[in-house]
């Protein structure tokens, strides 16, 4: 393990830098723009989190930067830095270099990531002896250290079990090994909890948020549950039809949610605290369809604080108050008032006693 | 919906009663498939849901809880124990044909699995009231209109196919499919788990009001303990085949007495960074026993901080902790262990 950088150390470059990217379907002629005009970096050790709903993009920002959009996907605009490199202009064998000793990626099905006909230790000693020229009795050694630090009881006897002799878990555990197993710069988990029990996935975020401390590593973590990211994010984006539409730091995007569109995912959220006896306030209506986009914000026709002027153009991603990082996408800003004032009543985050 | 069979339930009349079920499948194995063992999937589970009332049943992967739900509709072998249905054995209704399906329904969390790809909307709809013998030929259309009304989708979209629908819609019209026969009961597994949490309280507050509308009983089955809460009046926790505990639900999420029960609330992310940080936890350290090979004792004690030889040896048995609460420990009236679940509660019950 080299030397391990502590959070927020020094103001460095940062790891990932993602610059106006756009990712488009379908032909040249009738493209279908999945990601729009999306930008955000990550500094080393940080952890953002990545918020929205199926189909709002954020799984297609990041296969985008790792290269691995599939069928007719591709960048349209915009670039993806990673250490100040375009991600585009590089080689295949640069990229796969950086995927795994630069960024790594842990998914949301452990089962399909792992070959079912492949012993765990063969499958994670493989880049290690592949790309890395480790010996296999070294490669051993250190998929038992890897297996230890993402607590795999008996570690050195689970090398020999097959993907599903194992828990989805355990499966989730191991996965998670060999995605730090290249010491990446930038681990980018996405829904890495979703397809586990409650007591489960408690225990692999903090497995997660442990490692990214002790390795240094950055994080960028997707997630639809913005519970998820509350416990483990420094900055949160929420994207909806493809672009972002808020950003800030964790705890000013609770307690001062700024977009119609974050207060009302929050507000649906079922809470373990509220009166159980209120109705549920669900977001009416649909997200749009990436194959009619709408003029204006993507988000008035379910809005509630929807004005005329929210049709005329598509608003831009801008603080609204200089220098506090905290960005909206909405014209209308109804919360301004109550920001400026610092905290919001209403039903979120700030209402507990 | 223009006629109801039956008539909206009083305060006290007989619901759904479950009194010691069990459900086993046989291991087979080797050439002869001969049975090698046993999988005890649902181990002696009892619980009542009050007519026009909600139980929702709560547990993790292997708690046996969606094998409780299929065993009350007769889609799971029922070895042991009764279940009773206003009033008549499950085994009466099974053998009065078309009875049981009338009375019990079922919606899965999957409602593309679920509709068949080729049929529209419509065609699905009066296929049931078809088989069922409930709307002649003319009739049926008008009847797909009412039922398609009923859960909040507009007439157009009993000529869509499920492909054409959004996941929402989907569940609403595998809810619309059960109320075709106009049953008394509905089974839901997990029905909104697979909806984006914005759609979710649109198909939760539609059930609620369904509820109320026509007088259903329900048995609400999640992982979810936040959707479980607005849904139920009573919850039972599942853990490894057997009733951990069974509350009302708010003595549920304020006095939990089965340190399960605690892990579990203590494991949900709550979406309010301050709460996180401070939180108190219950580690659930192992995962559940193996059906097929219980350990002796408690079915939690590998993952309980509070185990001890007692709980290795001796299970423990359901009982009162308090009027129409119940649990299973051995050790919930212990001063330390009543400590340590009151602090992991903090923060998340009101």
């Amino acid at each position: 393990m080299n030397a391990i950088p502590t959070r927020r150390s020094e103001p460095s470059r940062p790891v990932l830098e993602v610059e106006n990217l756009r990712v488009s379907y379908g032909s040249a002629q009738r493209p279908i723009h999945v990601v729009n005009d999306v930008s955000f970096s990550v500094r080393p050790g940080e952890a953002l989190g990545i918020v929205g709903e199926s189909g709002c993009g954020k799984s297609q920002t990041m296969l985008a930067v790792l290269r691995l959009l599939s069928g007719s996907g591709r960048i349209t605009a915009g670039r993806a830095r990673f250490e100040g490199q375009d991600l585009a202009a590089l080689s295949a064998r640069q990229m796969r270099r950086i995927r795994g000793h630069g960024l790594a990626l842990i998914s949301q099905d452990a089962l399909s990531a792992l070959n079912p006909s492949m012993r765990i230790g063969a499958q994670m000693a493989e880049p290690l002896v592949r790309y890395d020229g480790m010996s296999r009795g070294d490669a051993r050694k250190r998929c038992i250290e890897l297996l230890e630090m993402v607590g795999i009881p008996g570690a050195a006897t689970r090398l020999a079990a097959y993907p599903h002799e194992l828990s989805g878990g355990m499966r989730q555990r191991v996965l998670i090994a060999m995605a730090i197993s290249g010491n990446p710069k930038l681990l980018i988990a996405d829904e890495p909890t979703t397809a586990l029990d409650v007591t489960i996935q408690a225990q692999i975020l903090r497995l997660i948020d442990r490692l990214r401390r002790e390795l240094g590593m950055a994080l960028v973590l997707i997630t639809h549950d913005l519970g998820v990211v509350a416990g483990v994010s420094d900055t949160i984006a929420v994207m909806y039809a493809g672009r972002v539409v808020e950003t800030a730091e964790t705890d000013r995007l609770f307690e001062t949610p700024r977009h119609p569109y974050t207060r009302a995912l929050l507000d649906s959220i079922p809470k373990l605290d509220a009166p159980a006896d209120r109705r549920l306030q669900p977001i009416a209506g649909l997200p749009p369809d990436p194959l009619r986009p709408l003029s204006g914000c993507p988000f008035h026709p379910r809005c509630s604080h929807a004005e005329p002027r929210c049709t005329d153009g598509l608003p831009a991603l801008e603080a609204k108050e200089p220098g506090s990082g905290h960005l909206i996408r909405c014209v209308i800003d109804p919360w301004r008032a109550a920001a400026a004032g610092g905290r919001t009543s209403g039903l979120t985050g700030a209402s507990r006693p | 919906m223009t006629t109801t069979r039956n008539a909206m339930p009083q305060a006290g009349d007989e619901g759904i009663v479950v009194d010691g079920l069990k459900v086993q499948f046989p291991i087979r194995s080797g050439v002869f498939r001969r049975q090698t063992g046993i999988v005890r999937a649902v181990d002696g589970v009892s619980f009542d849901i009050p007519a026009g009332t909600t139980v929702g049943l709560v547990g993790e992967s292997g708690s046996g809880k969606t094998t409780t739900g299929r065993a009350l509709l007769g889609l799971a072998p029922v070895s042991g124990g009764g279940v009773r249905i206003f009033g008549e054995s499950q085994a009466e209704l099974a053998a009065r044909p078309g009875a049981l399906p009338r009375t019990c329904q079922l919606v899965f969390q999957d409602p593309f699995a679920s509709l068949n790809p080729r049929m529209t909307v419509g065609a699905a709809l009066s296929e049931v009231l078809a088989v069922h013998g409930l709307a002649g030929r003319e009739e049926r259309a008008r009847r797909v209109q009412t039922l398609l009304d009923g859960v909040g989708l507009r007439p157009e979209m009993a000529d869509r196919h499920p492909v054409e629908l959004s996941g929402g819609q989907r569940q609403r019209v595998a809810i619309a499919r059960a109320l075709a026969v106009e049953p008394r009961f509905i089974v839901l597994d997990e029905v909104v788990s697979a909806l984006d949490v914005s759609i979710q309280g649109q198909i939760l507050n539609l059930l609620i009001d369904l509820q109320r509308e026509r007088g259903l009983t329900y048995l609400f089955i999640t992982h979810d303990l936040g959707v479980v809460r607005y849904v139920s009046q009573r919850i039972v926790v599942m853990y490894g085949g057997k009733v951990m505990e069974t509350a009302p639900r708010d003595r549920l999420f304020s006095v939990p007495h089965h340190p399960y029960t605690h892990a579990l609330l203590s494991a949900v992310p709550l979406p309010d960074p301050k709460a996180e940080r401070a939180r108190a936890r219950l580690d659930v350290r192992s995962e559940p026993p193996d059906p097929a090979a219980p350990p002796p004792g408690c079915r939690f004690q590998r993952s309980c901080p509070f185990a001890t030889d007692l709980c290795r040896s001796e299970e423990p048995p359901l009982r009162p902790v308090a009027a129409d609460h119940l649990a299973a420990c051995h050790h919930m009236e212990r001063p330390e262990v009543r400590q340590a679940l009151t602090t992991a509660t903090q923060g998340v019950s009101a």
